[in-house]
This record gives C-alpha cells, sequence and structure tokens, in this order.
C-alpha cells in the first residue's frame, strides 16, 4: 500500500538523521580541537599545567578532578541508595512508599543551577566548618592538609553525591520489584530473618540492578556541570587533598569559554569538550557490555 | 546476636533513607524561604535593573524561557515522536539497532559538551548568540530522552490488539495511528511533559548559545536571557540583591519543572489505572 | 449444503521461519459452511496454517511460503494481503477489543480502520446484527457506548466474534478461542459457533480433543508440520486411518 510505503520512508529518514548525528557530533568536536591537538597531541591528557596566559594547556588538572568527584560521590552513594531501595521496597508498605520514593525522585528533577545556588549558599558554609574541624584536628591525613575554603572537591563530591542518589535508587528499585516472591520466602522457611535473606539472597541476586544503577549515577557525575561549577572553587591546579579548590572537565570549560581570548585557548577547552566526550562515551559503552554479561550470566543460572 | 543485627540494620537501612530524603527537603526549604521575600509583582513584570536600583525583576528572563522552551518543544516533540515509533516499529532490525545505540549515545553525552557543539555549528556561522541557537541546542538533548520513552511506551502496548487490526485488513499505517497511538496516548503525553520539563532546567547547554542578555528581548536571532542562566549569573555576583533574586528565580524554576513533571506522573498514574480495570 | 464444495484449498503449501520449515507441504480442502478443526500438538502448525490463511504469519520477520493456498479459487498470496483479510475473520487465543473504542465502536472496527463511511442507519443495523449473531445484543444493547474493556472474558470474546462478523465475511478463523476462559464462558462461544456455520466457514484451531469432538464437522490433524489426517471428526476420533493420529487420539502423547 502506497501510504504504508511512504510511512516506512518517513521512520527510516528520521532514523538515519540521528544516525548521522552522533558521528557528526565526534567530527565536529574533533575539528573544533584541532588547533590544540596538533599543539599537544595525547600528551595533553597527562601534562598537568593550564595557563591561558602562558598558552600552556593540560589536561591532568581537569581529568583527575572529574574523576575524583566522580568516584568518590559513587562509592559513597552505594550503600545510601541500596540501603535505601531496600528500605522502600521491603520494609515499607506500598502508600508510605510510593509517597517517599515520589518525593526522592522529585530530587532529580530539580535544575542543576539551583543545586549550585543551594549548594553555594547553604552546604558550602556547613561543609566549611566540617572542614575547618578536620583541618584543625586530622592534619596529618593527606586528604585534609589543606587550608579549607569550603568550596573545592569535598563540596563537589558532596553535591554530585545528592544528585546522583535519585538515579539509583530508581533503578534498583526496579530491579528489587523483580525479585520472585518464592525465593525469598524459601529463605524465611529456612528461618533466616529478613536482614539475612536480603543480604544473602536478595542482594546477590540484583547484583546487575546494582550495576546498572552504578553506571547510570556515574554518567551522570561525569557530565554533571552546574552544580559543580558553583561549588569547586575554579582553580586550575592539580587537587591535593579533599579541601582543595579544583576543576572538573566540564565545569572549566563553562569557566573559561566566554572569556577564552586566544585560538589556541577556545581549541584547548575544545580538546576538553572532546575528552569529555570520548569518556563519557566509553563508560556508557563499557557499563553496557558488562551489563549484558552479568544478565546473560543470569539466563544461564 | 542475629536478632541484634537484624534490628541495627532496619534502623541503618531507615537511616539510609531518611539521609536520601533530607537534601530535598533542606532544599526546598531554602528555596521557598529565600525566594519567597522577593517574589512580587515586580518580579514578574520587570526588567533587571542595574546595580543599586531597587525593583529590578526577571521579566526577560521568563519570556526568554518560555520562547526557548517552546521552539524546542516544537522541533523536539515531532521528531523525537517519530523516532521513537520507528524503533518501536522496527525492533530487531539492525539499522533500528544502530539507531538505538545513537540515541542511547546521545542521551549520555554531558549537556555541556552539546552547547559547545551547537556554538561550533550555529553560533560561529551566524555570528551572533542567539535564542535559535539555544534552542537547538535543547533540542538535541530533548530527542533523545522522548524517543526512548516513546518507544517504551509504544512497545507495552499488547501486540495482539496490533494484530486485531491486521486481520480486519488494516494498514500499517492506519493500525499506527488509529490503534497502537490512541491506545498509548496517555503514556506519551506522560513522556512528552516530562522531557519539557527536563529541558527546562538546562543552563549548560545555553550558556554559549542563548547566552543571555540583561535586556528584554524577543528576538529569536539575538542573545537572549533564561532563567537557568540568569540565575546562575545572579548566583555569583556579590551584589546580595541579586542573590535574593537568584533564590526567587530559583523558587519559579523548580515550581515550573515541579509542575510539569508531577502532571507527567499523574497522567502516567491515571492511564495505568484504567488500564488495569 | 454440499460438502464437496470448498472455500480454503491448500496446495503443497509450506511455511516457513527463517530457516525452520513449520508446515511440509500440506494439501488440503476445507468445506464450505462447515467447522473444521485442526487439531495437533504444541509446535505442530496448526496456529501457523492459519495465520497463512489471512497472511498474518508474513508479518513475522524472516517468514517465508511456497505452494498455493487458494480463497475461492482466488490465490491468497497473489492478492492484495489487505484485501484477503477483510474477507476472513479473526478471532484470537485471549478477547482483544480495543481498549480505546466503545463497544459499538470495536464491532465497526473493521470499517473504520479501512475508512469506510457509512450512513448511520447502516451503522446502526450492522451493529445491531453483528452483536445478535454474536449472541451479545442483549447484554450490551444499553451500553453500547461503553468501553470494550468493561465487560468480562467471555462476553469480550464475543464482542471480537462480533467483531469479525461485522464486515461480512465468507471464512471466520478462531485461534484457540476459549483458552482464557472460563467453561461457563467457553460453553457458549461453543454453541455460538455451531450456530454460525451456517452462515460461514469456520476453522477453529484447538489443543482440547473434547471441544473439537463438540463443535467440528471435519477434523484435521496436524503433527510436525505436516498434515496427517482429514476426515468427518467422528471418523478421525472413532476410526482414525492413521497410527498415528489414533496415539495422539489416545493420549500416548502430548
Amino acid at each position: 500500500m502506497k501510504s504504508d510505503k511512504l510511512f516506512k520512508i518517513v521512520l527510516l529518514l528520521f532514523g538515519v538523521l540521528i544516525l548521522a548525528f552522533s558521528v557528526g557530533i565526534f567530527l565536529q568536536l574533533f575539528s573544533g580541537a584541532w588547533k590544540s591537538i596538533q599543539q599537544n597531541g595525547i600528551l595533553f591528557l597527562i601534562k598537568q599545567v593550564w595557563d591561558p596566559n602562558q598558552e600552556i594547556y593540560g589536561a591532568l588538572p581537569f581529568l583527575v578532578g572529574t574523576l575524583v568527584t566522580a568516584l568518590l560521590s559513587v562509592i559513597f552513594s552505594l550503600p545510601l541508595s541500596i540501603g535505601s531501595s531496600l528500605f522502600l521496597n521491603e520494609y515499607i508498605k506500598g502508600g508510605w512508599s510510593v509517597i517517599i520514593s515520589s518525593m526522592i525522585d522529585l530530587l532529580a528533577s530539580i535544575p542543576s543551577v539551583v543545586y549550585g545556588l543551594w549548594g553555594l549558599f547553604v552546604l558550602v558554609p556547613y561543609i566549611r566548618i566540617v572542614e575547618n574541624w578536620l583541618f584543625q584536628n586530622a592534619r596529618l591525613i593527606p586528604l585534609f592538609n589543606s587550608e579549607p575554603y569550603g568550596v573545592g572537591i569535598l563540596s563537589a563530591t558532596v553535591i554530585l553525591l545528592i544528585m546522583i542518589l535519585p538515579y539509583s535508587i530508581s533503578v534498583i528499585k526496579e530491579v528489587l520489584k523483580m525479585v520472585p516472591n518464592d525465593i525469598k520466602e524459601a529463605g524465611y522457611a529456612l528461618g533466616a530473618n529478613k536482614w539475612e535473606v536480603l543480604q544473602k539472597i536478595v542482594l546477590p541476586y540484583i547484583k546487575s540492578g546494582i550495576f546498572a544503577g552504578v553506571g547510570l549515577s556515574l554518567g551522570r557525575a561525569l557530565g554533571e556541570t552546574m552544580a559543580v561549577t558553583m561549588v569547586i572553587g575554579n582553580r586550575n591546579a592539580l587537587p591535593a587533598s579533599l579541601f582543595d579548590p579544583a576543576n572538573t572537565l566540564a565545569s572549566v570549560i563553562a569557566n573559561e569559554f566566554y572569556e577564552a581570548s586566544s585560538t589556541l585557548h577556545v581549541s584547548s577547552l575544545i580538546y576538553l569538550a572532546l575528552v569529555l566526550f570520548v569518556f563519557s562515551f566509553l563508560i556508557n559503552f563499557m557499563m553496557r557490555l558488562i551489563l549484558k554479561r552479568i544478565n546473560a550470566g543470569m539466563i544461564r543460572k | 546476636m542475629r536478632k541484634l543485627k537484624n534490628l541495627i540494620m532496619t534502623g541503618l537501612l531507615a537511616l539510609a533513607t531518611l539521609i536520601c530524603l533530607l537534601p530535598l527537603l533542606l532544599l526546598l526549604y531554602y528555596v521557598i524561604k529565600m525566594g519567597i521575600s522577593s517574589i512580587n509583582l515586580d518580579f514578574f513584570l520587570n526588567n533587571p535593573k542595574p546595580m543599586g536600583e531597587a525593583g529590578g525583576g526577571m521579566l526577560n528572563s521568563i519570556i526568554g524561557t518560555i520562547i526557548v522552551l517552546a521552539m524546542a518543544s516544537l522541533i523536539g516533540i515531532p521528531i523525537g515522536l517519530v523516532t521513537g515509533i520507528y524503533l518501536a516499529e522496527n525492533k530487531g532490525t539492525k539499522l533500528a539497532e544502530w539507531v538505538r545505540l545513537a540515541t542511547e549515545v546521545l542521551v549520555g553525552i554531558p549537556s555541556i559538551v552539546i552547547g559547545i557543539l551547537v556554538y561550533g555549528w550555529l553560533v560561529k556561522s551566524m555570528k551572533t548568540f542567539s535564542a535559535f541557537s539555544g534552542s537547538i541546542a535543547l533540542t538535541i538533548i530533548m530527542i533523545p530522552i522522548l524517543a526512548r520513552s516513546t518507544e517504551e511506551v509504544l512497545l507495552m502496548v499488547p501486540h495482539t490488539l496490533k494484530e486485531a487490526a491486521y486481520a480486519l485488513g488494516a494498514s500499517r499505517w492506519k493500525t499506527q495511528w488509529m490503534i497502537v497511538m490512541k491506545t498509548a496516548m496517555g503514556g506519551i503525553v506522560s513522556a512528552i511533559l516530562s522531557s519539557i520539563g527536563r529541558i527546562a532546567g538546562e543552563t549548560a547547554p545555553l550558556l554559549f548559545t542563548a547566552f543571555g542578555n540583561q535586556f528584554f528581548s524577543t528576538k529569536l536571532f539575538r542573545p537572549i536571557s533564561t532563567l537557568p542562566i540568569q540565575i546562575f549569573t545572579y548566583a555569583r555576583s556579590p551584589n546580595i540583591v541579586q542573590n535574593r533574586m537568584a533564590w526567587a528565580g530559583s523558587l519559579l524554576l523548580v515550581g515550573m519543572v515541579l509542575v510539569l513533571n508531577m502532571s507527567a506522573k499523574w497522567i502516567g498514574y491515571v492511564v495505568l489505572k484504567r488500564r488495569n480495570k | 449444503m454440499n460438502s464437496e464444495e470448498t472455500t480454503i484449498r491448500a496446495k503443497e503449501f509450506s511455511a516457513w521461519y527463517g530457516d525452520f520449515k513449520v508446515l511440509k507441504n500440506i494439501s488440503l480442502s476445507i468445506p464450505t459452511n462447515y467447522v473444521t478443526a485442526v487439531i495437533g500438538p504444541s509446535g505442530c502448525g496448526k496456529t501457523t496454517f492459519v495465520r497463512c490463511i489471512n497472511r498474518l504469519h508474513e508479518l513475522t520477520p524472516g517468514a517465508k511460503v511456497t505452494g498455493e493456498l487458494r480463497l475461492n479459487e482466488k490465490n491468497i498470496y497473489q492478492t492484495d494481503p489487505m484485501q484477503i483479510r477483510r474477507t476472513i475473520g479473526m478471532v484470537f487465543q485471549r478477547p482483544n477489543p480495543f481498549p480505546t473504542m466503545t463497544i459499538a465502536g470495536n464491532v465497526m472496527a473493521g470499517y473504520t480502520l479501512n475508512g469506510i463511511r457509512l450512513k448511520t442507519s447502516e451503522y446502526k443495523e450492522i451493529v445491531e446484527d453483528s452483536l445478535r449473531k454474536a449472541a451479545l445484543w442483549d447484554e450490551v444493547k444499553d451500553k453500547l457506548n461503553k468501553y470494550g474493556t468493561e465487560l468480562s472474558g467471555g462476553q469480550q470474546q464475543r464482542l471480537c466474534i462480533a467483531r469479525a462478523i461485522a464486515t461480512k465475511p465468507t471464512v471466520i478463523l478462531f485461534d484457540e478461542p476459549c483458552s482464557a476462559l472460563d467453561p461457563i464462558a467457553t460453553g457458549k462461544i461453543e454453541e455460538l459457533i455451531r450456530e454460525l456455520r451456517s452462515h460461514y466457514t469456520i476453522i477453529i484451531v484447538t489443543h482440547n480433543m473434547q471441544q473439537a469432538g463438540r463443535v467440528a464437522d471435519f477434523t484435521a490433524f496436524f503433527m510436525m508440520g505436516e498434515l496427517i489426517e482429514f476426515d468427518r471428526t467422528e471418523t478421525v476420533f472413532t476410526n482414525p486411518a492413521k497410527s498415528l493420529t489414533e496415539d495422539y487420539i489416545t493420549g500416548r502423547f502430548g
């Protein structure tokens, strides 16, 4: 039928459009970064000085800033998201569980810039107090061995932590719902108490879900820009401790792009964007691969 | 001993939940508390006044946000929907798998990278920041999100309904529009609303595209002010009055986003209830 | 009723899903205005055969057919599939009324989906006629504007039958129509099928042999994609010609 053929073609066209787009993105970033790539090569990634005044550009401070904040926030979010997902799904009945879950979901819809505003004026002063205390009393630990400003890696990590919680919680809750009741009941029938059933039967069963939640959170944490820019202190150097102001790939771009004067500066910033793009893509890809492996393994079981 | 452990763990889990809930409550509390004092008629009707003068507002940002969102939705909603339909209809074909991969890649791109991209494409060639380029950036973010959720909703329409339609001699086209889309309509509306809610809060992609504007402007091809950008600027300003306006702007923005997302959820819930009668 | 008259004729008809040959050289003549049951163990190809008749089979990617399949001497596979489907009605395993249409709307779906507009009087006439023929009119005549999904399972299935009848087909295909229904609803549908055969040629796929015995005039026994035996139902059940048939009937295998 003619209209069917037309229908198929239109759909195909849109599909191809999206495909072409993704390829175009890489090319566009690459060409924009070309000047800096020519200048710096791949060693860009380990050069640790970023000084626009002297036209020296290296990505290492930002890679470290990005990785440290993202990884720390994801690691600390694990116990919190697993814990609350378990609590909401296994310990509370329907009505309240739905209400609290919806509220936590709302966290995900709050704009990043509002988190930044709140972070800057409400969270940072508190963190400064904590940092001061730690500086006074625990200075010997290298992690705490800098002048506490309030803004810095620690604040950025905490804000990221808050922002990624709803994502992993929603993923983990979904998988929890799919755990068949009979394996839980089998555990109870053997005399286990609630926590033991959860710990030894349910948690291992949802391993892949937890991993998916981690992947999702990590992806989010890597790309988060506004809130991080507002609380990380914007310093272009390798952070030596948790209290140091720093920058992530995303935050330095947000901070310097408009005022970037020279073409090399702009090109280097685009190079950073390219790195960020490739990085997120790779992590995304790897997570997906590992997830497939885990799921396949579970089906075999 | 085991009993004790069980009890402690229960407590810890409850604590974890509380900790997750706390930031939301604190955040909303502060946004409301700090913002409400600056929300008045001036806020809605006036444009920013130079530092030092009282009575400024965020009218230009409010209108700007509406314009940019409207343009982005105009382009993004049809493309997102059609892509979602394509993915749902052609599940399993090689091309569809590539397209799905592409949408997943796009979803994972940090929004600031999208901003840089559109800067390179549009801002440089048009030689100006513009509301238009801002909307395009938002559209790029919106399309994969909407496509994925549309696909999900469409796949939930039972296959047997499509077969019943085909058995009556209907064409693919007719089946798609008269049966599948209609059945999935509630879910689709919900998906559209939440995708708009998602882009309403985005700032990073607008930084180098729409850029921002101190003055009132509705020109599509000139820089335009939007709420998120204005909040960002005011938050980092040393001027307390502007800081307060940042809170007020946040209150408005959060309100807008919450309304969009809650309506989306509510519609989704109502549709689910009706279906399962 | 001339049992020599046949509506559907299959000649060396085979069907594939990709490389898997699911129907092997079927040659069969379905008599007009009788009920023919298609029975056999799971996976024997009975549903596939029926779905080839109204060309739903080819909607699965990788599906292929060879051989001849005729409807009233017209080659089904050389005619526009949508035309074929409009002259053949189908009732599915699970009742599937369209949830966004009213009861009346569902009955007339065959027309609306094909863009055929009718005068209001014609519309009402067909709705009532189809619902009467499906033994549903009395139960729903006061709520024609309610949604199809508000009926019970058995009523929904009769609504689907009405929907199939409304387009005035010559053949109606039933694919295990009672497997999702309770015994009372099943009984009503079986009675309905027996009544319908005076107007239509009916083919019913069923895994329930007793049902075939109750409802069908003729029975075709399929196994592993082949037609093993086809005869009057009493013959197949009491005096089958093939030992395979006898084994199946007596329950020697599933």
